[in-house]
Parts: structure tokens; C-alpha cells; sequence
């Protein structure tokens, strides 16, 4: 029996506890990715919305990123999970750690945006009024494909946030690659080794995540114009 | 003669306590080439801010072609822009749009001009400020009065009835300056359009306006012909301005 | 079901409780970042590559991987190496050497703000180094610092909450512990969120009150 065990083992791990961290993977994968692109929602919704002309669209907004920039994502993933079923709204537990996640970072996220709009010059909204710009087309063709160039770096930042953020599902039974991490360390006793593997594995998503991020970033200057002076 | 196209009736506008324009009136006929001369925070960007609708007085009558600016409807508001457009000092290019794009955006987009006939249009302009070879350049790749020639295109492509100008060399070199007053006697020259000028360039304003008007805390203190109001100044401020732009060159 | 205020109101002593306890771990964590973050500037900014380069590595890891699972090195590993820490001490440990890797950018980046003129003006006065930091590069970096180690106290705060995973009694384990005896979730996390608002708010508020102040005692506006 042993023997079977040694003839299926990698690294002194089983086969069948890589499959359950190949698993977990897979699940912090999809958190991150669907957790940046509903936060990404979120931030852009909420960014643009702080410099809408009607008040009370700005006062929405406004209220949205204090709340979720002052409350702990851990604490509205609890909320999602163990109090929002008793006023009648189960969430599946992986929407609801999409949904707090990016609720969280969206709020960040939020911020980023709003300044980067506020940080182009108002002599530019002052020349698309001169050539009659319309405010949509002002924004969709003057001011956001600047401000995207200079939200870039801020975002990259809050996408490892996510990713970091992401880890806190396991603490509800979702089973991303912490939650399966402690399933193999209970397993095999392996406590440092398990932790360290855990680290590393997160280190390189995050690696990984930065240069995409960091090509984003050059593609979009190419795209914005802010050609090198040679 | 033909009657007033824009006019200006009791207009004010302050800042907080700073009385920026003090119950002004003034008005000026279609194709007429004005000049705005003044000290430093006399108004002349406001008067010219609220014209382009960037700006609203607190109290007065602005009215441009028979359509009255503040209050306004959407569609006064639409017409007015339509009819006007304005330089800045800084220029103001897209920085996210090569020339060729700053100039034809607007006009495909707002006025609905196809692209090939958009280009085309474009070519011209940047024939008349002298930049053809510049088409695909960005804006950040253009020396300043390279870019204030740009400018000048991407106002005149939208066919204007009226060109603000704010002083539009103040940013430039002597030099780079001499460029664009160039371009833009050329433009006075063979378009049609109504000028309001803000300059500290005398020569210039002498050679292409008809009328200046020298604003002093929010008033018109004189107005006349060139050749009076620059070689004859009445008003002792007049005088005393002229003197200090004079020497400042 | 329906929000219960009486249940609520009688959460509340359990979760300032539990905030106590939060507050104790940012006391002795924020601290920690603090020092721990000055300690890594230098390393960072040597000009030996063989020792920049490994502690930036560490930094970025350290940076980029998450709390929890740092936590949960913390607890798990460290009594097997002989360290036996309360998981209060643990918690408040960890935060502060996570944090610290923000801290120690924070620091750089003010340090790196300050123009070389300046170092030059200061050779050319012939000020010793320590006069040269004291007098000339703390004062123009510590303005720029201030802002976001406000920012960062604040998020250290809002991240007490997973110290319940290594079995710290703060506000979470507090609201947790409440809703499992009345089987009354609702109430108790509620309480626990409207709680770290009204703290996280405060402690903004705090923040802002200590910019202004050094801004005005230093004459920059
Ligand atoms: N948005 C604003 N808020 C407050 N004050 C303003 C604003 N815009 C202009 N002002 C003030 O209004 C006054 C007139 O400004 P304006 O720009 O019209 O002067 P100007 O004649 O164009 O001066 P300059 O020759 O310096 O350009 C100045 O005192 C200026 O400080
Ligand atoms: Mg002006």
C-alpha cells in the first residue's frame, strides 16, 4: 500500500493533493479574474458617476466608496454569507466572495478613476467645448483614453489587492487554493512546507498578473498618443 | 452697414469680491476684426470664456447672431457653439490624437463631415499654418508654436462664424510668436470670419483689426481704430499701458 | 426575518469587546510596521546589488502575497521552530511585518522626493550626515510620508478582522461568536460592520487632523 502511495507522489505530496491544489487554483483563478472585472465595473461605474452633474448621482457614489473603503472585505463577505439569507437572499458562496471582493476594490478602484478624470487639465475640456464636443463625446474621446494612461499603475496595484483579497473565501468554505491548502497540511503534517508552497504560489500569480498589467500599460500609452520624443 | 452681431448689454461678472466686469456693453458687427487690450485680470479671457459658453455672467445680456446666451435653450447653446470657437494660450491639443486627428474629430464627429472629405479639408488648413509634413505627428512631438499652429487649424476646421483668440503667443518664444501671427494675418486675410482678438502684440493688432478696445477694471475705457488708440491714446491708463507693453519687448 | 435592534444593542458590549482587542494588535503592529519599515529603506537603497536585490525580492513577496495565509505561517510554523507566541501576539506580529513592506515604499518614496540639490546644498554647507537628515531631508520627507501612513493605519485596522482565523477574539470572532448563541447572524455582523465604519472613520478623520497640523507647525501649506 505504501508502495502505490510512492509510485503516485510528487515532490512528497500525493498525486491526489495536487489535484485538490490544481482544484483550489482554478478557484482563485476565476475569484481574481471575475472579481476584477466586477470591480472593474464597479470603479468605473463609481468614477464616473463622482463627476456627474446631478447631485444626487455624485451623493451615490460618494456614499459608496466611503462605506466600502471603511469597511474590513472580510467583514462584508461574513455579511453576504451569514446575514443577508436571513432577510431572504441566499448567495451562492462563490458570487457572494466575487461580490465582496469587488465591492471592496471597486471602491478603491473608484477613487483611482475619479482622480485620474480630475487630473486632466481643464484646458482640455475647455478645447472640446470650443470644437462642440458634446460631454459624452468629451469623455469617451478627450478625457478617458488620458485618463486610462495614468490609472494603469493605481489599478495594477488594486488587481494584486484582489488577488491577495481573494485568499479570505476560504475562511467560507470556499474552496480556493488557501482553503485546499489547509486541507493538504492537515493531511500530510507538512505545516512550513504547505505554507511556504502556498506563498510562492500566490507570489507567481501575482508576478504574472504585474507584467500583463505592466504590458497593459505600454499598449495603452501607444494607444493614448504619449509617443516617445525621439 | 450691417447691424450688431454680437452684443454685449449691462454684463457683470465678479469673483467673490473681485469685480471681473462692471455692467459692460459693447458690440460688434459680422466680419469685424476686434482686439481686446487691457492689463492683467482687466477681463479679457472672461468676456471671451462666456461668448465661447465656458463661462456665464451673473447678470446682463449676452447675445451672438440674434441668439441669446444665458439663459439659454439647449438648441441657443447648440447654435452658438456652432457658429464659434476659440484658441487658447496653452494650446489645448488632444494629446491622445495625432494633428491630422485633432483636426478632423470634430468635425466628423459634430458636424457630421464624412472622413475623406474631413482630410481633405484638414490638408488644406495645415497647408495655410504651414505643417503638412507634420500630419501623423503627436502633439507632444511639436515645438509650441507648432502646436498653437495646429490649433488655429483645428478651430478653423470647424468652419466658425466667429474665432476667439486668447492671446495666443503669450506661451511662445519671439520667434515661434512671429510664426503664428503669420498664419493667423493669413487667415484674416482670406477667410470670413469675425475676430476677437486678446493681444499684447501692437503690430499685429494694428495690422489686421479694425477697432480696440482697452479694458480697465471691467470697463471699456477707450475704443477706436487702430491707428488712434495705439498711436493716440486719450485715456491716461491707455497711455501708460502701451508704455509698459512697449518696453516689455 | 427582520433586523432586531434588541438584539442588536445586546451584541454591542461583546463587539467593543473584540474592537479592544483590535485596537491592542494595531497598537503594538503599527508600531512594528513603523520601525521595520524605516529598517528596510536602507537595505533597499544600497548600492551593493547582493543586498538590495534579495530584500527587494522579500519586500515585493511579502507585499504581493496575502495576510491570511502569512497569518497562518505565523501560527502554525513558528511553534514547530520553538516560538511558542500567544495568537494575539502572533496576529499583531504579522501584521506588522506585512504592513512594514508598505511602510518601507512609503519611506523611500518620501526620501526619493527630496531633491538632490538638496543633498548637494547640504555637502555644500559641509553639514554632517546626521545634521544633513535631521535638518534638511526629514523635514521635506516627513509631509509627503504622513498621508499615506494614515492610510495605511487604517487599512491595518480594517484588516484585524482575519486575525479570527488564527483564534484572536476581535470584533469578528466577537460578532461570530454572538450570532452562533442567538442564532441571530443578521444582527451581529451588522453591528460588527456599522462598528469598523464608524472606527475606520474616525481613524480618517485622526489621520487628516495630524497632516494639518504638521503641515501648519512647519509652515507648508
Ligand atoms: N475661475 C475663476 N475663479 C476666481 N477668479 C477668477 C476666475 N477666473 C478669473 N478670475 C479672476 O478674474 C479676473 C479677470 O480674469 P481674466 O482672466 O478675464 O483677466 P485677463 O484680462 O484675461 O488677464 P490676463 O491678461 O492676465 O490674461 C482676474 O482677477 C482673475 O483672477
Ligand atoms: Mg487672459
Amino acid at each position: 500500500m505504501f508502495g502505490a502511495a510512492a509510485m503516485t507522489t510528487m515532490l512528497g505530496l500525493p498525486i491526489p493533493l495536487w489535484q485538490r491544489l490544481a482544484d483550489g487554483l482554478a478557484v482563485t483563478l476565476q475569484l481574481t479574474v471575475f472579481g476584477a472585472l466586477l470591480a472593474a465595473v464597479f470603479a468605473f461605474l463609481a468614477g464616473f458617476a463622482r463627476i456627474s452633474r446631478l447631485r444626487l448621482v455624485r451623493g451615490i457614489a460618494f456614499g459608496y466608496t466611503e462605506a466600502f473603503r471603511g469597511l474590513p472585505a472580510l467583514v462584508v463577505l461574513f455579511w453576504l454569507v451569514f446575514a443577508l439569507p436571513s432577510l431572504g437572499w441566499q448567495l451562492d458562496p462563490l458570487a457572494a466572495s466575487v461580490i465582496a471582493v469587488a465591492l471592496n476594490i471597486g471602491a478603491y478602484g473608484a477613487e483611482v478613476v475619479r482622480s485620474a478624470l480630475a487630473a486632466i487639465p481643464p484646458g482640455q475640456w475647455d478645447a472640446a467645448t470650443a470644437v462642440n464636443l458634446s460631454r459624452g463625446q468629451t469623455l469617451r474621446m478627450v478625457i478617458l483614453p488620458q485618463a486610462v494612461v495614468t490609472m494603469i499603475p493605481s489599478l495594477s496595484n488594486l488587481l494584486i489587492e484582489l488577488l491577495k483579497a481573494t485568499a479570505l473565501v476560504s475562511l467560507v468554505y470556499v474552496q480556493d487554493l488557501t482553503f485546499q491548502g489547509q486541507i493538504v497540511r492537515a493531511a500530510t503534517g507538512k505545516t512550513a512546507a504547505v505554507f511556504l508552497g502556498l506563498l510562492l504560489g500566490y507570489g507567481l500569480i501575482a508576478l504574472v498578473l504585474s507584467g500583463l498589467m505592466r504590458a497593459l500599460e505600454h499598449a495603452a500609452g501607444k494607444w493614448a498618443g504619449r509617443v516617445v520624443n525621439s | 452697414m450691417t447691424e450688431d452681431f454680437i452684443t454685449f448689454r449691462n454684463v457683470s461678472k465678479r469673483f467673490g469680491k473681485n469685480v471681473v466686469l462692471d455692467d459692460l456693453c459693447f458690440s460688434v458687427r459680422e466680419r469685424q476684426r476686434i482686439t481686446l487690450i487691457g492689463p492683467s485680470g482687466s477681463g479679457k479671457t472672461t468676456i471671451l470664456r462666456m461668448l465661447m459658453t465656458l463661462m456665464r455672467p451673473d447678470s446682463g445680456l449676452i447675445t451672438v447672431g440674434g441668439d441669446q446666451l444665458f439663459p439659454a435653450d439647449e438648441q441657443q447653446v447648440a447654435r452658438v457653439r456652432r457658429r464659434m470657437t476659440m484658441v487658447f494660450q496653452q494650446y489645448n491639443l488632444f494629446p491622445n490624437m495625432n494633428v491630422l486627428r485633432n483636426i478632423t474629430m470634430a468635425p466628423m464627429k459634430v458636424l457630421g463631415v464624412p472622413e475623406d472629405e474631413a482630410v481633405d479639408r484638414a490638408r488644406k488648413l495645415l497647408e495655410l499654418v504651414g505643417l503638412t509634413a507634420k500630419l501623423s505627428h503627436y502633439p507632444s512631438q511639436l515645438s509650441g508654436g507648432q502646436q498653437q499652429r495646429v490649433a488655429i487649424a483645428r478651430a478653423l476646421a470647424m468652419q466658425p462664424d466667429v474665432l476667439l483668440l486668447d492671446e495666443v503667443t503669450a506661451a511662445l518664444d519671439p520667434e515661434l510668436a512671429a510664426e503664428v501671427l503669420d498664419v493667423l494675418r493669413d487667415v484674416a486675410d482670406s477667410l470670413d470670419v469675425t475676430m476677437l482678438c486678446v493681444t499684447h502684440a501692437m503690430r499685429f493688432a494694428r495690422d489686421i483689426s479694425d477697432q480696440v478696445l482697452m479694458f480697465c477694471t471691467g470697463k471699456i475705457i477707450e475704443s477706436g481704430p487702430p491707428e488712434q488708440i495705439l498711436e493716440a491714446p486719450q485715456h491716461e491708463r491707455t497711455q501708460r499701458f502701451l508704455r509698459s507693453v512697449l518696453e516689455e519687448v | 426575518m427582520n433586523f432586531d435592534w434588541n438584539v442588536a444593542w445586546h451584541s454591542v458590549p461583546a463587539l467593543l469587546d473584540g474592537l479592544l482587542t483590535a485596537l491592542l494588535s494595531i497598537a503594538i503592529g503599527y508600531p512594528l510596521a513603523i520601525a521595520l519599515g524605516l529598517l528596510l529603506v536602507f537595505p533597499q537603497r544600497s548600492a551593493r546589488p547582493w543586498i538590495r536585490i534579495p530584500v527587494r525580492v522579500v519586500v515585493e513577496f511579502i507585499r504581493s502575497t496575502p495576510l491570511l495565509v502569512q497569518l497562518f505561517f505565523l501560527f502554525y510554523v513558528l511553534p514547530a521552530f520553538g516560538v511558542e507566541l500567544s495568537a494575539f501576539a502572533t496576529g499583531a506580529i504579522g501584521l506588522g511585518l506585512h504592513y512594514a513592506t508598505y511602510t518601507s515604499e512609503v519611506f523611500r518614496a518620501g526620501i526619493e522626493s527630496v531633491p538632490t540639490g538638496q543633498w548637494d546644498a547640504a555637502t555644500a554647507l559641509n553639514l554632517s550626515t546626521t545634521r544633513t537628515w535631521w535638518s534638511v531631508v526629514l523635514p521635506q520627507a516627513i509631509p509627503k510620508v504622513l498621508p499615506p501612513l494614515g492610510n495605511y493605519a487604517i487599512a491595518m485596522f480594517k484588516d484585524t478582522p482575519q486575525l479570527t482565523a488564527i483564534t484572536v477574539l476581535e470584533v469578528l470572532s466577537a460578532a461570530r461568536a454572538e450570532g452562533a448563541q442567538t442564532f441571530r447572524y443578521l444582527e451581529a455582523i451588522t453591528m460588527a460592520g456599522l462598528l469598523y465604519l464608524l472606527v475606520s472613520l474616525v481613524l480618517a478623520w485622526l489621520a487628516r487632523r495630524v497632516e494639518q497640523r504638521y503641515a501648519t507647525t512647519r509652515g507648508i501649506a
